[in-house]
This record gives structure tokens, C-alpha cells and sequence, in this order.
């Protein structure tokens, strides 16, 4: 057996680089975040939202967590973990003095019930499947059984997970926010309005909540890491349009508007030198792609769905939407661990696309349609791919939907094809499997499932197993190598034509300190405010 | 009279009724289905399945139909599917602000609209008369983003008069008002400018001229009362047409009434809310339209309720 400590100090010492650039982070102040949409829950076994995802993240806490404003993994509530030889058992010693918002210590038995919890199918938790290499999950997850049978608590310091199945996604996974610890007695009290009254053990607690205006969260004096958070609070502002909160921005009113920069104003924020000192840019775990559904002709011809994907001019598109992403070759971006660097993807090549029609057997080209989400930019970029498929003979009617209507054509599978821009696969952990599974794996080929491209390859699949099954640190690099393959293998069968991979461009005001990584943080969205501090 | 009002209420609870059926049928029908919104991305078939009967959304229609309107009876919206948070709350927190700005926009709409309408009147055919009548062309027809943007950048971002959007003080009310106001005048004074034009015409008219009253008295004693009976009954419609526009405005200045709750459901097909929000709007047509029946023999009395 092999023991791995990750102290909170060797943590800090790692988190240094990524803080670096602002020495000295300054204590107190209040912070205002507006949002367009209203916060749905901050529950985080519910909680799936651009917005609330990283205020769950200020409330609650995980076994495992990241580096502020990295990918990479480090102890959270759990001090360490031991990992089995045959790598199926994971023992998590808990840090001892954690205590919930309530006052309460945090105990294994609390963990224990989370994530019982989140398994349960009355809890209806979009976070399930997330939990399926556990010991027990079918049964508990179909409710036949009480909870996870590979899930125990030995003692009050110790939790025990069996897993069915090595899995080197599992410590992604003990980062999740659906696997953040909560207070048995409270939501038992709360029942379904724990959502709006959240007690955890995260570095602020929720004080206000006035549904449609605004929430108000106060720093957590106990909180277990020394020294953090360095706000006081932060304020959250609900229902501001994004051009709206841009120009509250500009008045200095909101110190980060949590949409970003909206695509009308970024030209003239862009070309405006004071402006533009306030911007961040930061990539983020994201692709843009058009699936081919391989399931009916003609994308039922590998041949055809290469002709797309060499028609399609990925810098003009890029250009439709003001230089804001990133040309993508594969599915995996660019910052995802895994990505394969020296593969230059498909060229554009219109004349080389028309020859593999013709190959095909569509030297005329052919009729079909495209789908896509109805929201600005999509409609446009639809029309630039339907300019450049036209250009090879193939004639795309535009299909501009809502985005549950993509959605629910897509699961079905009568979409031919669909732009994934508005819906596209955000990582939920910077891992190349989070890639996979529900979007090119067997698993999601499925009616309803979000494996658009209905593209199911067993070979690959196995693969996928395999290299999830490596869990030994050691061969981390042998794993990360076997998924850059398989997407190679994506590639060639080519059930996607990759777009761009979008970067993230957001404003923050002058006063705000803190690394800019903070602000595009890549698991934190969009904000770590745990990190984040106001200069004077 | 009070026979009329039963009546009408009757009436008014059939197409409610209507409303909640057609509103049902149309989101039972809708190509989305508002169980992948909730289990998300990483659910297996199974899990969707087991959504789907937590929430009867598995039942045939009319069963899921008749069970709704059960609890409605007892004043139960339900609970939100993604909000996981009860319907009525919701509603409860957010019809305070859009009544709040339905009734300073209605002001600003009838001191904007009388104003300009009587003074078209008194001017009719002439030049002030017709670039009023223009104008209210233009307000009538002008998109609500645009004016809304417009006054937000003109008042709060140049002159900093106003807060740039938000709710909570006077303050913030006035663009918002001001903005469904201006663009709901046009109605306004386009109906007080024929109805004062038919008022002037009227022998009562020439007679108060005739006994030498002053310009101002005869306007304002004499047309001005009976020149406003068709705009009080436009109110009661005016209503109605508020919460099917309100949602633009409110989305520009981030006013926290149910015009933004609906737009979000709608975006997830979050059935409870959507047809709550339906429902509150629909009945606020529905007492708009009665108000105005019933208001009306109050202030003309040749108007008789049978």
C-alpha cells in the first residue's frame, strides 16, 4: 500500500506561481458580482449552473478541490488519501476542526450522506452518474438499496470508498461540487428549501437572499484555511443584462460582471485602451463543434463527414465572433490535459472536400439540415457554415431553435446536424474523459443521451476503460497518452468537425486584486472568490 | 348589478380555465423535455426515467392536467423544477415590483399621453397637431430595447441623474416608468385627441362659450371630463398589454417582476413557472377588462350594466 500526503502547506507552496503576480492580497471589502439569470439553487447536489457553480464552490467544501486559477487537484476537507495496490480502494483521513456554518464539526457520517445523497434518486441530482465507479451504485441509484455499499465510515476521520472499477477520473470527481459535504440535520430541517438556506463549510456563508435582486455572502471567520477568504463579502446582483452590467462596470458600480464582455460592446471595449487594461482573457475547458449523425446517410460515410470538416472555414468563424476563440483541431482544448499538440487537424481545403464527396458518391452534393441554438452569435456562425458547405455542394437548411429544442432533436437523433455553440461541452473536470463518455462514448449513443453525433465505436470504448483504469500517478503520462489516441482515433473517423475553442473574456474593476487566473479561474466559474481581494 | 358581476366573473374564471388548458397542451406538446433540463448531462437512461415518474411527467395528459389543476384550486402552483423552489414564492416575490411598475408606467402613460392628446386637439390641423400625431407614431411603433437602452445611457450613464438600472428606491423606478410611459402614450393621446375633438363639437361646448367662459375653464371644467370616458376604458386593456411587454423593460433594468421570472422558465422549460407566470397574467387581463367595464357607467351614467 502506498500512502500519498498532500499537506495544506505543500498546497500553498504550489498555489504561490499561480497568486504570484499581486504580492500581498489585502483583507476586507465587498465585492459586486452581477449575473443575468436569476441563482437557481445553491444545493450542491442540484446546482449545475454557469452561475451558481462557483458560489457553491464559496459555500461548501469537497474531499478534494484545485489550485485557485489551475486544474491542478489538491486536498480539501480530506488531509490525505491512501490508495489500495489494486487501486480500487480509496481511504480519505479527514482534516480534523472543519466546521459547518451551524457551528457543528464536520464528521465522516456527514460525508458518508452526502454522497448518499447525491446517489439517491429522490434527490434527482444532475449529478449522478458522476458516481457510477462506487461499489453499489446501480443499486443505490435505482433506490433498491439505502445508500452506496462501497461507501463507509470507519471512524469520525476516515472515509472508505470501494470502487467497482479503477478510476482515474475518481479524485476529479471527490472535487466536484456534487460531492460537497452537507449538514445532515439542516437539510433534513430544510427539506427542499436547503437550496435557498445553504449551510456548509466553505469560506463564506449565504446572509441574504432576496429572490430576483441580489444574495449577499459574508466571509466565514472559522474558516479552515487560515487567512482565506480575503473579502468580507461579496455581493451578487441577479437580472442584469449583460450590456446593462457592462455599463455599470464602466461607472464603476460592479466590480465584475459575471457574463463577461457581451459580444455588441466587445469591438469598442477592445479598442479603448482604458477599457481594455480591465480585461481578462483566459481560456476555458471548452470546444465548439458540429456533430454529423453517422446513424443515417450520407454522415453514415466517413468520407463525407471529413468533406465537412475540410469545408468548414474555422478562421473565418472566428472571426464572426471578433477573434473571441481559438481555431480547434480536436475535441479536446487546448488547455485539457491530454491534447494532442502536434496534430494540426483537417485543413481547409474545399477542393480536397468536393474529391471525398465525389469518392463518396456525392459528386452533387446533397440536401440536409443544420440545427442550432437561436441565441446570438449561433444563428451566425450557423450561416458561415452553411456558406462554406454550400461551397462544396452540400445545401444546409438552417434549423435555429431554442436550446431545449436542439437538445431534445439532438438526443433523439433526428438532428443531421447540429452547430453545438449556446449547449457545447463546458468540462465539468479538467480531465480528456469528461470529454468522452456522454458525447462520443457508446453510453450517451443512446435516445436522449448527448452523444449527438450518435458516433459509438467499441474499440474505442475499451480504450476509454483501459486508460481510466491506470491510476497509478506514475503512469500518468501513459494514461494521458492512451486518450490523445483514442481522439486521434475520433479524428479520423471524424463523427465531429471541431470549430474553435472559446476563450473567456471578462472585466474586472481597478480596485480588484488578485492574479488574473482568478477571474477566468477554469474550474472555479467564473469567478474563485475565495481568492480574489480588493486593492485598498 | 350584482348578477352582472357574478356573470362576469363566471366568465372570467372559464377563460382561465381555457388559458390553463391551452398553456398546458402547448408545453405538453413542445419538443423539449424539461426532465433531460433537470437530470443533466452525465444522467443515464435510467435516471431520466426515474425523473420522469418522480414528477408524473410519465402520465398521459389529461391525467397530469386534472392532477395540476387539483392542486391549483388549493392555491398550489407547485414547485419549480430547476429552482426546487415553490411557485408561489416566486411569484409572491416578484408581483410586487411589476405592479409597483405597471402603475407608475400607467401614470406616465396618462400625464404623457392626455397632455399631448389635448393639446393636438386644441390645435387641430395645425402644425404642432401633426408633429404630435407623428410622434406618437414613432413611440407607438419604436422597439422597447431601444428606447430603454437609449434613456439608461442617456440619464443614468451621461448625466448620472438616475441609478443605471436595479430596484429598490424611487430612483430607480423613474426609467423604467418613464420608458413603458413613453411608449404607451402614443394610444393615449392619439384616443384623448379624437375623443376631445368629438367633445369640442358638442352643443354643451358651445353653450359654456356662449355664457363666456374662459378657454381654460371650458377645456378643462367642461370637455376635458367627457373626452376622458374611452381613455379610462383603454386602462383596463392597457393592463393586459403591460404584461405581455413588460418583459423587455424589466430584462434592460434589471426590474425584478415576473417578466424576468417567465423569460428564464421559458429558457428551461420550467413548466410549474411558466404556467404560474401564465396564469398571473392571464388574470390580470381578465380583472383589467373588468375593472373597466364595471368603472364605466360609474363616470358616464348612459352606460347601463344589463
Amino acid at each position: 500500500m502506498k500512502r500519498l500526503v498532500l499537506s495544506t502547506a505543500l498546497a500553498a507552496l504550489m498555489a504561490l506561481p499561480a497568486l504570484g503576480q499581486s504580492a500581498e492580497p489585502n483583507h476586507g471589502g465587498n465585492m459586486i458580482v452581477t449575473y443575468k439569470d436569476d441563482v437557481a439553487t445553491l444545493d450542491p447536489a442540484i446546482g449545475y449552473d454557469w452561475q451558481n457553480w462557483s458560489m457553491i464552490k464559496s459555500v461548501f467544501d469537497g474531499l478534494m478541490d484545485y489550485e485557485p486559477g489551475t486544474t491542478v487537484l489538491r486536498p480539501g476537507l480530506a488531509e490525505s488519501y491512501d490508495l489500495s495496490e489494486d487501486g480500487l480502494t480509496y481511504t480519505f483521513h479527514l482534516r480534523p476542526g472543519v466546521k459547518f456554518h451551524n457551528g457543528r464539526e464536520m464528521t465522516s457520517e456527514d460525508v458518508v450522506w452526502s454522497i448518499n445523497r447525491v446517489v439517491n434518486p429522490a434527490t434527482q441530482s444532475p449529478g449522478q452518474g458522476f458516481f457510477g465507479m462506487i461499489e453499489g451504485f446501480d443499486a443505490a441509484a435505482t433506490g433498491t438499496a439505502e445508500g452506496l455499499s462501497g461507501l463507509s465510515a470507519p471512524d469520525a476521520k476516515t472515509v472508505v470508498f470501494k470502487l467497482s472499477r479503477p478510476d482515474a477520473t475518481f479524485l476529479h470527481v471527490m472535487a466536484l461540487n456534487f460531492s460537497f459535504v452537507v449538514p445532515k440535520e439542516v437539510v433534513e430541517a430544510e427539506g427542499a428549501d436547503f437550496g435557498k438556506k445553504p449551510v456548509g463549510t466553505g469560506a463564506f456563508r449565504l446572509t441574504e437572499w432576496t429572490l430576483g435582486q441580489r444574495l449577499v455572502f459574508e466571509k466565514n471567520p472559522d474558516y479552515w484555511i487560515a487567512g482565506v477568504p480575503y473579502l468580507d463579502s461579496f455581493t451578487v446582483e441577479v437580472g442584469q443584462e449583460p450590456v446593462v452590467a457592462l455599463l455599470r462596470a464602466q461607472n464603476g458600480e460592479v466590480d465584475v460582471p459575471g457574463d463577461g464582455i457581451p459580444p455588441a460592446k466587445f469591438v469598442e471595449v477592445m479598442g479603448d485602451p482604458a477599457q481594455k487594461a480591465l480585461v481578462v482573457e483566459g481560456g476555458q475547458l471548452h470546444t465548439g463543434y458540429v456533430t454529423m449523425n453517422v446513424t443515417q446517410p450520407p454522415f453514415d460515410k466517413a468520407e463525407v463527414r471529413r468533406a465537412v470538416n475540410m469545408a468548414i472555414n474555422k478562421d473565418r468563424i472566428v472571426q464572426v465572433i471578433n477573434g473571441r476563440a481559438v481555431p480547434a483541431s480536436q475535441p479536446l482544448p487546448p488547455t485539457m490535459p491530454g491534447y494532442t499538440k502536434d496534430y494540426a487537424g483537417y485543413p481547409y481545403d474545399p477542393e480536397g472536400a468536393k474529391k471525398l464527396l465525389a469518392d463518396a458518391g456525392y459528386a452533387d452534393g446533397f440536401t440536409t439540415e443544420i440545427y442550432a441554438m437561436n441565441t446570438d452569435p449561433n444563428p451566425r456562425i450557423a450561416q458561415a457554415i452553411q456558406q462554406d458547405l454550400k461551397a462544396i455542394g452540400i445545401d444546409a437548411a438552417i434549423k435555429s431553435l431554442a436550446q431545449a429544442n436542439v437538445i431534445e432533436a439532438g438526443g433523439a437523433g433526428t438532428a443531421p446536424m447540429i452547430w453545438s455553440g449556446g449547449m457545447a461541452w463546458i468540462a465539468d473536470f479538467p480531465d480528456p474523459a469528461n470529454f468522452y463518455g456522454p458525447i462520443l462514448g457508446c453510453g450517451g449513443a443512446v435516445e436522449g443521451g448527448w452523444n449527438w453525433a450518435k458516433y459509438c465505436n467499441e474499440t474505442l470504448d475499451a480504450k476509454a476503460a483501459e486508460a481510466d483504469s491506470i491510476v497509478d500517478p506514475a503512469r500518468a503520462g501513459d494514461r494521458l497518452k492512451m486518450w490523445s489516441d483514442i481522439y486521434m482515433a475520433v479524428m479520423e473517423d471524424a463523427p465531429w468537425a471541431p470549430v474553435f475553442n472559446e476563450q473567456r473574456f471578462t472585466m474586472k474593476s481597478a480596485r480588484m486584486g488578485g492574479a488574473d487566473a482568478l477571474y477566468v479561474d477554469p474550474v472555479s466559474i467564473p469567478v474563485n472568490y475565495d481568492y480574489v481581494f480588493i486593492k485598498e | 348589478m350584482l348578477a352582472y358581476v357574478a356573470r362576469r366573473l363566471i366568465q372570467s374564471a372559464l377563460i382561465l380555465l381555457g388559458v390553463s388548458f391551452i398553456t398546458f397542451l402547448l408545453l405538453y406538446v413542445l419538443p423539449a423535455d424539461p426532465v433531460r433540463q433537470i437530470a443533466g448531462r452525465s444522467a443515464t437512461a435510467e435516471t431520466v426515467e426515474s425523473i420522469r415518474r418522480q414528477l408524473g411527467l410519465d402520465q398521459p395528459f389529461l391525467v397530469q392536467y386534472g392532477r395540476y389543476l387539483g392542486n391549483l384550486v388549493q392555491g398550489d402552483f407547485g414547485r419549480s423544477y430547476l429552482q426546487k423552489t415553490e411557485v408561489t414564492d416566486l411569484l409572491l416575490s416578484r408581483l410586487p415590483a411589476t405592479l409597483l411598475l405597471m402603475v407608475a408606467a400607467i401614470l406616465c402613460e396618462l400625464v404623457i399621453g392626455l397632455t399631448l392628446g389635448v393639446i393636438a386637439a386644441l390645435n387641430r390641423g395645425k402644425a404642432l397637431d401633426n408633429t404630435l400625431m407623428l410622434s406618437s407614431f414613432v413611440t407607438v411603433s419604436a422597439p422597447q430595447f431601444v428606447v430603454a437602452l437609449l434613456l439608461l445611457y442617456v440619464f443614468a450613464v451621461r448625466l448620472g441623474w438616475f441609478p443605471i438600472g436595479g430596484y429598490g428606491t424611487p430612483a430607480h423606478l423613474v426609467l423604467p416608468a418613464l420608458t413603458l410611459g413613453i411608449l404607451g402614450s402614443g394610444w393615449y393621446s392619439r384616443i384623448m385627441r379624437s375623443s376631445m375633438l368629438d367633445v369640442l363639437r358638442a352643443d354643451f361646448i358651445r353653450t359654456a362659450r356662449a355664457k363666456g367662459l374662459g378657454r381654460a375653464r371650458v377645456v378643462l371644467g367642461h370637455a376635458l371630463p367627457n373626452a376622458i370616458l374611452p381613455v379610462v376604458a383603454m386602462i383596463g386593456i392597457d393592463i393586459g398589454m403591460f404584461m405581455s411587454g413588460i418583459v423587455v423593460v424589466e430584462s434592460v433594468f434589471g426590474w425584478p417582476g415576473i417578466g424576468q421570472l417567465a423569460w428564464q422558465a421559458i429558457q428551461r422549460v420550467d413548466i410549474p413557472i411558466i404556467m404560474g407566470v401564465t396564469l398571473v397574467s392571464a388574470l390580470a387581463i381578465v380583472i383589467g377588462n373588468l375593472l373597466a367595464d364595471l368603472v364605466a357607467p360609474v363616470i358616464d351614467p348612459r352606460i347601463r350594466i344589463r
